[in-house]
Protein backbone atom coordinates (compact mmCIF):
# COMPACT_ATOMS: atom_id res chain seq x y z
CA UNK A 1 0.00 0.00 0.00
CA UNK A 2 3.04 1.99 0.58
CA UNK A 3 1.66 4.24 3.49
CA UNK A 4 3.04 5.67 6.69
CA UNK A 5 1.99 3.21 9.66
CA UNK A 6 0.18 6.50 11.35
CA UNK A 7 -2.39 6.46 8.50
CA UNK A 8 -3.59 3.17 9.57
CA UNK A 9 -5.90 2.80 12.26
CA UNK A 10 -7.12 -0.57 13.24
CA UNK A 11 -11.15 -1.19 13.74
CA UNK A 12 -13.37 -4.04 14.11
CA UNK A 13 -13.65 -4.81 10.39
CA UNK A 14 -14.62 -3.06 7.10
CA UNK A 15 -18.30 -2.65 8.35
CA UNK A 16 -16.88 0.23 10.99
CA UNK A 17 -14.41 1.42 9.01
CA UNK A 18 -17.31 1.93 6.25
CA UNK A 19 -18.91 4.25 8.84
CA UNK A 20 -16.22 5.62 10.51
CA UNK A 21 -14.77 6.86 7.16
CA UNK A 22 -18.31 8.18 5.80
CA UNK A 23 -19.85 9.36 8.97
CA UNK A 24 -16.45 10.31 10.28
CA UNK A 25 -15.59 12.61 7.38
CA UNK A 26 -19.84 13.86 7.59
CA UNK A 27 -19.28 15.42 10.78
CA UNK A 28 -15.35 16.60 10.60
CA UNK A 29 -16.05 18.32 7.12
CA UNK A 30 -19.91 19.58 7.98
CA UNK A 31 -18.73 23.39 7.69
CA UNK A 32 -17.55 23.11 4.08
CA UNK A 33 -20.93 20.93 3.40
CA UNK A 34 -22.73 18.15 3.83
CA UNK A 35 -23.45 16.24 -0.16
CA UNK A 36 -22.04 13.03 -0.20
CA UNK A 37 -21.86 11.06 -4.01
CA UNK A 38 -21.46 7.36 -3.98
CA UNK A 39 -22.66 4.55 -6.22
CA UNK A 40 -26.01 1.99 -6.29
CA UNK A 41 -23.59 -0.91 -6.07
CA UNK A 42 -21.82 -0.06 -3.26
CA UNK A 43 -21.65 -2.72 -0.37
CA UNK A 44 -24.88 -2.38 2.06
CA UNK A 45 -22.49 -1.64 4.60
CA UNK A 46 -21.63 2.05 2.46
CA UNK A 47 -25.30 2.12 1.23
CA UNK A 48 -27.03 1.67 4.82
CA UNK A 49 -24.53 3.93 5.95
CA UNK A 50 -25.52 6.89 3.58
CA UNK A 51 -29.17 6.55 4.58
CA UNK A 52 -28.56 6.64 8.42
CA UNK A 53 -26.36 10.43 7.17
CA UNK A 54 -28.99 11.07 5.00
CA UNK A 55 -31.52 11.09 8.39
CA UNK A 56 -28.70 13.07 9.98
CA UNK A 57 -29.35 16.04 7.52
CA UNK A 58 -26.93 14.99 5.15
CA UNK A 59 -27.93 14.65 1.29
CA UNK A 60 -26.56 11.63 -0.95
CA UNK A 61 -26.07 11.53 -4.78
CA UNK A 62 -26.36 7.38 -5.71
CA UNK A 63 -24.75 7.08 -9.20
CA UNK A 64 -25.75 4.61 -11.82
CA UNK A 65 -23.60 2.13 -12.92
CA UNK A 66 -23.60 1.40 -16.70
CA UNK A 67 -23.82 -1.85 -17.95
CA UNK A 68 -20.64 -3.20 -17.25
CA UNK A 69 -20.68 -1.93 -14.01
CA UNK A 70 -18.25 0.70 -14.12
CA UNK A 71 -19.19 4.28 -13.14
CA UNK A 72 -19.88 6.94 -16.11
CA UNK A 73 -17.00 9.52 -14.99
CA UNK A 74 -19.02 12.90 -16.88
CA UNK A 75 -21.85 11.78 -14.81
CA UNK A 76 -19.69 11.79 -11.08
CA UNK A 77 -18.43 14.93 -12.54
CA UNK A 78 -21.57 16.48 -13.03
CA UNK A 79 -22.95 15.66 -9.81
CA UNK A 80 -20.38 17.67 -7.99
CA UNK A 81 -21.94 20.31 -6.04
CA UNK A 82 -20.80 22.92 -4.10
CA UNK A 83 -21.67 21.47 -0.86
CA UNK A 84 -20.00 18.57 -1.89
CA UNK A 85 -17.92 16.85 0.74
CA UNK A 86 -16.95 13.36 -0.18
CA UNK A 87 -16.64 11.09 -3.17
CA UNK A 88 -17.39 7.23 -2.06
CA UNK A 89 -16.53 4.61 -4.52
CA UNK A 90 -15.65 0.76 -3.82
CA UNK A 91 -12.48 -0.31 -5.32
CA UNK A 92 -13.70 -3.73 -6.58
CA UNK A 93 -17.07 -5.10 -6.62
CA UNK A 94 -18.12 -8.08 -3.98
CA UNK A 95 -20.72 -9.73 -6.50
CA UNK A 96 -19.38 -8.79 -10.15
CA UNK A 97 -15.44 -8.43 -8.73
CA UNK A 98 -15.45 -5.29 -11.55
CA UNK A 99 -12.95 -2.80 -10.64
CA UNK A 100 -13.46 1.08 -10.81
CA UNK A 101 -11.14 3.36 -12.83
CA UNK A 102 -9.94 5.00 -8.92
CA UNK A 103 -7.14 7.10 -10.54
CA UNK A 104 -9.42 8.99 -13.05
CA UNK A 105 -11.86 9.44 -10.22
CA UNK A 106 -8.95 10.43 -8.15
CA UNK A 107 -8.05 12.65 -10.22
CA UNK A 108 -12.22 14.21 -10.77
CA UNK A 109 -11.75 14.58 -6.66
CA UNK A 110 -8.73 16.19 -6.68
CA UNK A 111 -9.70 18.93 -9.38
CA UNK A 112 -12.75 19.58 -7.13
CA UNK A 113 -10.85 19.55 -4.11
CA UNK A 114 -13.08 16.79 -2.58
CA UNK A 115 -11.99 14.22 -0.54
CA UNK A 116 -12.08 10.15 -1.97
CA UNK A 117 -13.31 7.71 -0.01
CA UNK A 118 -13.13 3.98 -1.34
CA UNK A 119 -14.35 0.54 0.50
CA UNK A 120 -11.18 -1.30 -1.20
CA UNK A 121 -12.35 -4.54 1.02
CA UNK A 122 -12.54 -6.76 -1.98
CA UNK A 123 -9.16 -5.56 -3.69
CA UNK A 124 -6.21 -5.32 -1.02
CA UNK A 125 -3.73 -8.68 -0.82
CA UNK A 126 -5.50 -9.26 -4.06
CA UNK A 127 -4.45 -6.43 -6.45
CA UNK A 128 -2.25 -3.68 -5.87
CA UNK A 129 -3.85 -0.97 -3.96
CA UNK A 130 -1.88 2.41 -3.90
CA UNK A 131 -3.97 4.80 -2.49
CA UNK A 132 -1.34 7.76 -2.54
CA UNK A 133 -0.69 7.44 -5.83
CA UNK A 134 -4.17 6.87 -7.06
CA UNK A 135 -5.46 10.07 -5.10
CA UNK A 136 -7.30 8.14 -2.55
CA UNK A 137 -7.68 9.71 0.70
CA UNK A 138 -9.80 7.31 2.98
CA UNK A 139 -9.88 3.41 2.70
CA UNK A 140 -11.08 0.31 4.47
CA UNK A 141 -9.86 -3.03 4.21
CA UNK A 142 -10.41 -6.01 6.42
CA UNK A 143 -8.47 -9.13 7.19
CA UNK A 144 -10.49 -11.90 6.46
CA UNK A 145 -10.36 -11.38 2.88
CA UNK A 146 -7.13 -11.66 2.98
CA UNK A 147 -6.80 -15.02 4.63
CA UNK A 148 -6.15 -13.17 8.09
CA UNK A 149 -8.64 -13.48 11.55
CA UNK A 150 -12.30 -12.21 11.44
CA UNK A 151 -12.82 -9.56 13.44
CA UNK A 152 -10.16 -7.09 12.36
CA UNK A 153 -9.99 -4.19 9.68
CA UNK A 154 -8.32 -0.97 9.50
CA UNK A 155 -8.82 2.65 7.72
CA UNK A 156 -6.23 4.30 6.05
CA UNK A 157 -6.65 8.05 6.50
CA UNK A 158 -4.32 10.44 4.55
CA UNK A 159 -2.03 12.64 6.72
CA UNK A 160 -0.37 15.03 4.62
CA UNK A 161 -1.55 16.86 1.48
CA UNK A 162 -3.93 16.49 2.19
CA UNK A 163 -4.00 15.85 6.15
CA UNK A 164 -7.60 13.77 6.77
CA UNK A 165 -9.54 14.01 10.08
CA UNK A 166 -12.31 11.83 10.55
CA UNK A 167 -14.72 12.36 14.02
CA UNK A 168 -14.87 9.47 16.26
CA UNK A 169 -17.56 7.36 16.09
CA UNK A 170 -16.54 5.70 19.20
CA UNK A 171 -15.82 7.73 22.10
CA UNK A 172 -13.32 6.64 25.26
CA UNK A 173 -9.53 6.93 25.69
CA UNK A 174 -9.40 8.92 22.50
CA UNK A 175 -6.51 5.43 20.46
CA UNK A 176 -5.53 5.57 17.54
CA UNK A 177 -4.57 9.36 17.37
CA UNK A 178 -8.18 10.40 18.27
CA UNK A 179 -10.02 8.41 15.89
CA UNK A 180 -10.91 5.47 17.03
CA UNK A 181 -10.85 4.92 20.78
CA UNK A 182 -11.04 1.32 22.71
CA UNK A 183 -8.22 -0.87 23.26
CA UNK A 184 -6.65 -2.91 20.45
CA UNK A 185 -7.36 -6.17 19.17
CA UNK A 186 -3.41 -6.94 19.30
CA UNK A 187 -3.98 -11.01 18.56
CA UNK A 188 -6.27 -10.03 15.75
CA UNK A 189 -3.80 -7.28 14.47
CA UNK A 190 -0.77 -9.39 14.79
CA UNK A 191 -2.56 -11.83 12.58
CA UNK A 192 -3.41 -9.49 10.24
CA UNK A 193 -0.35 -8.01 9.97
CA UNK A 194 0.87 -11.48 8.97
CA UNK A 195 -1.70 -11.90 6.14
CA UNK A 196 -0.70 -9.23 4.80
CA UNK A 197 2.81 -9.75 4.51
CA UNK A 198 2.02 -13.01 3.13
CA UNK A 199 -0.13 -11.24 0.68
CA UNK A 200 2.17 -9.37 -0.85
CA UNK A 201 4.36 -11.84 -1.37
CA UNK A 202 2.42 -13.45 -2.58
CA UNK A 203 -0.27 -11.90 -4.62
CA UNK A 204 0.79 -11.33 -8.39
CA UNK A 205 1.71 -15.14 -8.29
CA UNK A 206 -1.95 -15.95 -7.03
CA UNK A 207 -3.71 -13.55 -9.32
CA UNK A 208 -2.54 -15.31 -12.33
CA UNK A 209 -3.00 -18.67 -11.58
CA UNK A 210 -6.38 -17.84 -10.24
CA UNK A 211 -7.28 -15.78 -13.54
CA UNK A 212 -6.32 -18.56 -15.49
CA UNK A 213 -8.56 -21.27 -13.95
CA UNK A 214 -11.29 -18.74 -13.68
CA UNK A 215 -11.01 -18.07 -17.17
CA UNK A 216 -11.35 -21.64 -17.83
CA UNK A 217 -14.08 -21.89 -15.42
CA UNK A 218 -15.85 -19.20 -17.31
CA UNK A 219 -15.09 -20.51 -20.52
CA UNK A 220 -16.54 -23.82 -20.10
CA UNK A 221 -19.71 -22.90 -19.24
CA UNK A 222 -19.91 -20.91 -22.07
CA UNK A 223 -18.88 -23.87 -24.39
CA UNK A 224 -20.71 -26.60 -22.56
CA UNK A 225 -24.35 -24.87 -21.95
CA UNK A 226 -26.28 -22.42 -23.66
CA UNK A 227 -27.59 -19.37 -22.91
CA UNK A 228 -24.50 -18.31 -20.39
CA UNK A 229 -24.00 -14.61 -19.48
CA UNK A 230 -21.42 -12.76 -17.65
CA UNK A 231 -22.10 -10.16 -15.75
CA UNK A 232 -20.02 -7.40 -15.20
CA UNK A 233 -17.06 -5.53 -17.53
CA UNK A 234 -14.54 -8.65 -17.55
CA UNK A 235 -11.12 -6.22 -18.17
CA UNK A 236 -11.39 -4.36 -15.50
CA UNK A 237 -12.34 -7.51 -13.51
CA UNK A 238 -10.76 -8.88 -10.29
CA UNK A 239 -8.70 -12.25 -10.98
CA UNK A 240 -10.21 -14.60 -8.86
CA UNK A 241 -14.34 -13.54 -9.68
CA UNK A 242 -16.99 -13.98 -12.45
CA UNK A 243 -20.46 -13.30 -12.20
CA UNK A 244 -22.27 -15.57 -14.48
CA UNK A 245 -26.37 -15.79 -15.38
CA UNK A 246 -27.24 -19.38 -16.17
CA UNK A 247 -30.93 -18.53 -18.09
CA UNK A 248 -33.45 -19.69 -17.01
CA UNK A 249 -32.52 -21.87 -13.95
CA UNK A 250 -33.25 -20.16 -10.49
CA UNK A 251 -29.65 -19.67 -8.79
CA UNK A 252 -30.72 -21.29 -4.91
CA UNK A 253 -32.38 -24.08 -6.75
CA UNK A 254 -29.21 -24.57 -8.88
CA UNK A 255 -27.05 -24.01 -5.74
CA UNK A 256 -28.81 -27.34 -3.93
CA UNK A 257 -27.66 -29.49 -7.02
CA UNK A 258 -24.28 -29.38 -5.89
CA UNK A 259 -25.25 -30.70 -2.13
CA UNK A 260 -22.62 -27.96 -0.37
CA UNK A 261 -19.52 -29.27 -2.09
CA UNK A 262 -19.02 -26.06 -3.35
CA UNK A 263 -19.08 -23.04 -2.11
CA UNK A 264 -21.03 -20.13 -4.58
CA UNK A 265 -23.39 -17.72 -3.89
CA UNK A 266 -26.58 -16.83 -5.52
CA UNK A 267 -28.16 -13.61 -6.89
CA UNK A 268 -31.12 -14.45 -5.65
CA UNK A 269 -31.64 -13.51 -2.14
CA UNK A 270 -35.10 -15.95 -2.46
CA UNK A 271 -33.59 -17.27 0.97
CA UNK A 272 -34.73 -14.39 2.39
CA UNK A 273 -38.55 -13.62 2.50
CA UNK A 274 -37.76 -10.80 0.78
CA UNK A 275 -37.90 -12.76 -3.17
CA UNK A 276 -35.69 -9.59 -4.43
CA UNK A 277 -32.84 -10.44 -6.94
CA UNK A 278 -28.96 -9.23 -6.36
CA UNK A 279 -29.65 -4.95 -6.01
CA UNK A 280 -25.98 -4.93 -7.94
CA UNK A 281 -27.10 -6.74 -10.89
CA UNK A 282 -30.41 -4.96 -11.01
CA UNK A 283 -28.05 -1.83 -11.11
CA UNK A 284 -26.17 -3.41 -13.74
CA UNK A 285 -29.51 -3.37 -15.89
CA UNK A 286 -30.14 -6.95 -15.93
CA UNK A 287 -33.40 -8.09 -15.59
CA UNK A 288 -35.05 -10.14 -12.36
CA UNK A 289 -34.99 -12.87 -14.20
CA UNK A 290 -31.27 -12.69 -15.20
CA UNK A 291 -30.66 -11.27 -11.56
CA UNK A 292 -32.23 -14.81 -10.47
CA UNK A 293 -30.18 -16.96 -12.34
CA UNK A 294 -26.98 -15.70 -11.50
CA UNK A 295 -24.05 -17.74 -9.34
CA UNK A 296 -20.92 -15.68 -8.57
CA UNK A 297 -17.85 -18.06 -8.51
CA UNK A 298 -15.00 -16.50 -6.29
CA UNK A 299 -11.77 -18.71 -6.72
CA UNK A 300 -9.18 -18.76 -4.09
CA UNK A 301 -5.48 -19.64 -2.47
CA UNK A 302 -5.99 -22.71 -1.75
CA UNK A 303 -8.44 -23.51 -4.81
CA UNK A 304 -6.84 -26.28 -7.45
CA UNK A 305 -7.61 -27.52 -10.98
CA UNK A 306 -9.21 -30.36 -9.75
CA UNK A 307 -11.27 -28.03 -7.76
CA UNK A 308 -12.05 -25.96 -10.95
CA UNK A 309 -12.59 -29.63 -13.24
CA UNK A 310 -14.73 -30.91 -10.50
CA UNK A 311 -17.16 -27.11 -10.71
CA UNK A 312 -17.32 -27.52 -14.36
CA UNK A 313 -18.81 -31.07 -14.17
CA UNK A 314 -21.04 -30.12 -11.06
CA UNK A 315 -22.45 -26.97 -12.61
CA UNK A 316 -23.14 -28.42 -15.86
CA UNK A 317 -25.02 -31.33 -14.61
CA UNK A 318 -27.01 -29.07 -12.19
CA UNK A 319 -27.66 -26.47 -14.81
CA UNK A 320 -28.77 -29.39 -17.03
CA UNK A 321 -30.70 -30.77 -14.39
CA UNK A 322 -32.40 -27.47 -13.67
CA UNK A 323 -33.34 -26.58 -16.91
CA UNK A 324 -34.71 -30.08 -17.57
CA UNK A 325 -37.28 -29.11 -14.93
CA UNK A 326 -38.16 -25.87 -16.27
CA UNK A 327 -41.03 -25.03 -17.84
CA UNK A 328 -39.90 -21.59 -19.17
CA UNK A 329 -36.68 -23.29 -20.55
CA UNK A 330 -38.98 -25.61 -22.62
CA UNK A 331 -40.60 -22.73 -23.45
CA UNK A 332 -37.93 -20.55 -24.56
CA UNK A 333 -36.70 -24.09 -26.65
CA UNK A 334 -40.24 -23.90 -28.30
CA UNK A 335 -39.53 -20.60 -29.19
CA UNK A 336 -42.53 -19.04 -27.05
CA UNK A 337 -41.89 -15.41 -26.61
CA UNK A 338 -42.11 -15.30 -22.71
CA UNK A 339 -42.31 -11.46 -22.74
CA UNK A 340 -45.49 -11.79 -24.31
CA UNK A 341 -46.76 -14.02 -21.66
CA UNK A 342 -49.28 -13.42 -19.21
CA UNK A 343 -47.55 -13.91 -15.57
CA UNK A 344 -49.57 -14.22 -12.33
CA UNK A 345 -46.93 -12.16 -10.24
CA UNK A 346 -46.60 -13.45 -6.57
CA UNK B 1 -30.61 -22.99 4.74
CA UNK B 2 -31.59 -26.73 6.08
CA UNK B 3 -33.58 -28.32 3.67
CA UNK B 4 -35.60 -31.40 5.27
CA UNK B 5 -34.98 -34.84 3.98
CA UNK B 6 -38.18 -34.99 2.37
CA UNK B 7 -37.02 -32.16 0.04
CA UNK B 8 -33.97 -33.33 -0.79
CA UNK B 9 -35.81 -36.20 -1.55
CA UNK B 10 -38.18 -34.24 -4.18
CA UNK B 11 -35.49 -32.18 -5.46
CA UNK B 12 -32.75 -34.56 -6.41
CA UNK B 13 -35.60 -37.36 -7.68
CA UNK B 14 -38.21 -35.13 -8.51
CA UNK B 15 -41.04 -37.26 -9.76
CA UNK B 16 -43.49 -37.06 -12.35
CA UNK B 17 -41.52 -34.15 -14.38
CA UNK B 18 -42.84 -33.63 -17.98
CA UNK B 19 -45.56 -32.16 -20.37
CA UNK B 20 -48.81 -33.39 -20.90
CA UNK B 21 -50.58 -32.45 -23.97
CA UNK B 22 -52.05 -29.08 -22.96
CA UNK B 23 -54.68 -28.48 -26.08
CA UNK B 24 -56.31 -32.71 -25.67
CA UNK B 25 -59.54 -31.81 -23.98
CA UNK B 26 -58.86 -33.98 -20.76
CA UNK B 27 -55.75 -32.45 -19.62
CA UNK B 28 -56.16 -29.02 -17.66
CA UNK B 29 -52.74 -26.57 -17.24
CA UNK B 30 -51.98 -24.23 -14.69
CA UNK B 31 -49.05 -22.27 -14.94
CA UNK B 32 -48.30 -20.08 -11.67
CA UNK B 33 -45.48 -17.08 -10.94
CA UNK B 34 -43.41 -15.57 -12.97
CA UNK B 35 -39.79 -15.68 -13.60
CA UNK B 36 -38.98 -12.01 -12.13
CA UNK B 37 -40.22 -13.00 -9.04
CA UNK B 38 -38.09 -16.56 -9.31
CA UNK B 39 -40.72 -18.93 -9.53
CA UNK B 40 -42.37 -20.06 -12.37
CA UNK B 41 -44.66 -23.37 -12.02
CA UNK B 42 -46.38 -25.53 -14.46
CA UNK B 43 -48.92 -28.44 -13.18
CA UNK B 44 -50.81 -30.51 -15.74
CA UNK B 45 -53.48 -32.71 -14.84
CA UNK B 46 -55.15 -35.61 -17.05
CA UNK B 47 -58.78 -36.64 -16.28
CA UNK B 48 -60.41 -39.71 -17.11
CA UNK B 49 -63.74 -38.81 -18.21
CA UNK B 50 -65.84 -42.04 -17.76
CA UNK B 51 -64.44 -42.40 -13.94
CA UNK B 52 -63.71 -38.42 -13.50
CA UNK B 53 -60.47 -39.40 -11.57
CA UNK B 54 -56.93 -37.36 -12.30
CA UNK B 55 -55.01 -40.33 -13.96
CA UNK B 56 -51.88 -38.52 -14.68
CA UNK B 57 -50.09 -35.63 -13.47
CA UNK B 58 -46.93 -34.00 -14.69
CA UNK B 59 -45.32 -30.68 -13.68
CA UNK B 60 -42.18 -28.36 -14.46
CA UNK B 61 -41.17 -25.80 -12.12
CA UNK B 62 -38.57 -23.30 -12.46
CA UNK B 63 -37.41 -22.19 -8.24
CA UNK B 64 -35.90 -23.09 -5.20
CA UNK B 65 -35.55 -26.66 -4.28
CA UNK B 66 -38.68 -25.88 -1.63
CA UNK B 67 -40.75 -24.98 -5.20
CA UNK B 68 -39.85 -27.66 -6.84
CA UNK B 69 -40.37 -29.97 -3.91
CA UNK B 70 -43.93 -28.45 -3.23
CA UNK B 71 -44.63 -29.38 -6.84
CA UNK B 72 -43.27 -32.89 -7.38
CA UNK B 73 -45.02 -33.36 -4.44
CA UNK B 74 -48.31 -32.22 -5.63
CA UNK B 75 -48.26 -34.31 -8.72
CA UNK B 76 -48.02 -37.21 -6.44
CA UNK B 77 -50.64 -36.33 -4.52
CA UNK B 78 -53.19 -35.34 -7.29
CA UNK B 79 -52.96 -39.11 -9.24
CA UNK B 80 -55.79 -41.09 -8.32
CA UNK B 81 -58.26 -38.38 -6.90
CA UNK B 82 -60.70 -36.59 -7.81
CA UNK B 83 -61.39 -32.92 -9.00
CA UNK B 84 -62.98 -32.24 -5.54
CA UNK B 85 -60.81 -33.72 -3.38
CA UNK B 86 -57.61 -32.34 -5.63
CA UNK B 87 -59.33 -28.75 -4.61
CA UNK B 88 -59.25 -29.63 -0.85
CA UNK B 89 -55.80 -29.85 -1.28
CA UNK B 90 -54.65 -27.20 1.24
CA UNK B 91 -51.06 -25.44 1.13
CA UNK B 92 -50.36 -26.29 4.62
CA UNK B 93 -50.59 -29.58 4.38
CA UNK B 94 -47.40 -29.40 1.77
CA UNK B 95 -45.70 -27.38 4.38
CA UNK B 96 -46.52 -29.91 7.12
CA UNK B 97 -45.18 -32.84 4.75
CA UNK B 98 -42.29 -31.11 3.27
CA UNK B 99 -41.27 -29.17 6.93
CA UNK B 100 -41.06 -25.93 5.27
CA UNK B 101 -39.69 -23.40 7.19
CA UNK B 102 -41.28 -20.10 7.01
CA UNK B 103 -39.78 -18.41 4.41
CA UNK B 104 -40.51 -21.05 1.91
CA UNK B 105 -44.04 -21.06 2.43
CA UNK B 106 -44.80 -19.02 -0.55
CA UNK B 107 -43.00 -22.22 -2.92
CA UNK B 108 -46.55 -24.31 -0.62
CA UNK B 109 -49.03 -21.53 -1.72
CA UNK B 110 -47.82 -21.37 -5.49
CA UNK B 111 -47.91 -25.28 -5.41
CA UNK B 112 -52.16 -24.78 -4.19
CA UNK B 113 -52.60 -22.30 -6.44
CA UNK B 114 -51.31 -24.28 -9.23
CA UNK B 115 -53.29 -27.39 -8.37
CA UNK B 116 -56.43 -24.51 -8.41
CA UNK B 117 -55.24 -23.30 -11.91
CA UNK B 118 -54.64 -26.22 -13.65
CA UNK B 119 -58.50 -27.40 -12.70
CA UNK B 120 -59.95 -24.06 -13.87
CA UNK B 121 -58.35 -24.96 -16.74
CA UNK B 122 -59.74 -28.67 -16.98
CA UNK B 123 -63.22 -27.14 -15.80
CA UNK B 124 -63.64 -24.26 -18.40
CA UNK B 125 -62.12 -26.28 -21.33
CA UNK B 126 -65.30 -29.05 -20.79
CA UNK B 127 -68.06 -26.66 -19.55
CA UNK B 128 -67.94 -27.19 -16.07
CA UNK B 129 -69.59 -24.03 -14.26
CA UNK B 130 -66.61 -21.92 -13.04
CA UNK B 131 -69.07 -20.76 -9.83
CA UNK B 132 -67.93 -24.44 -8.34
CA UNK B 133 -64.23 -23.12 -8.48
CA UNK B 134 -64.69 -20.04 -7.35
CA UNK B 135 -66.80 -21.10 -4.15
CA UNK B 136 -63.60 -23.61 -3.83
CA UNK B 137 -61.47 -20.20 -3.72
CA UNK B 138 -63.63 -18.52 -1.13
Amino acid sequence: MEVDEKEIIFTSGATESNNLALKGVFEMYSRKGNHIITVKTEHKAVLDTCDKIEKMGGEVTYLDVQPDGLIDLAELEAAIKPNTILVSVMWANNETGVIQRMAEIGRICEKHGILFFSDATQAVGKIPTHPRKLGVHLMSFTSHKMYGPKGVGALYVSRKSPRVKVTAQMDGGGHERGMRSGTLNVPGIVGFGKAAEIAKHQMFEDAARLSKLRDRLQQAFIDNLEEVYVNGNQEHRMPHVTNISFKHVEGEGLMMTFNQEIAVSSGSACTSASLEPSYVLVALGLGDDLAHSSIRFSLGRFTTEEDIDYTIEQISKGVNHMRHLSPIWEMYKEGVDLSNVEWSAH
Amino acid sequence: MAYSEKVIDHFTQPRNVGTLDKSSKNVGTGLVGAPECGDVMRLQIQVNEETGMIEDAKFKTFGCGSAIASSSLATEWLKGKSIDEALSIDNMDIVEELALPPVKIHCSVLAEDAIKAAIKDYQVKNGILEATLSEAHA
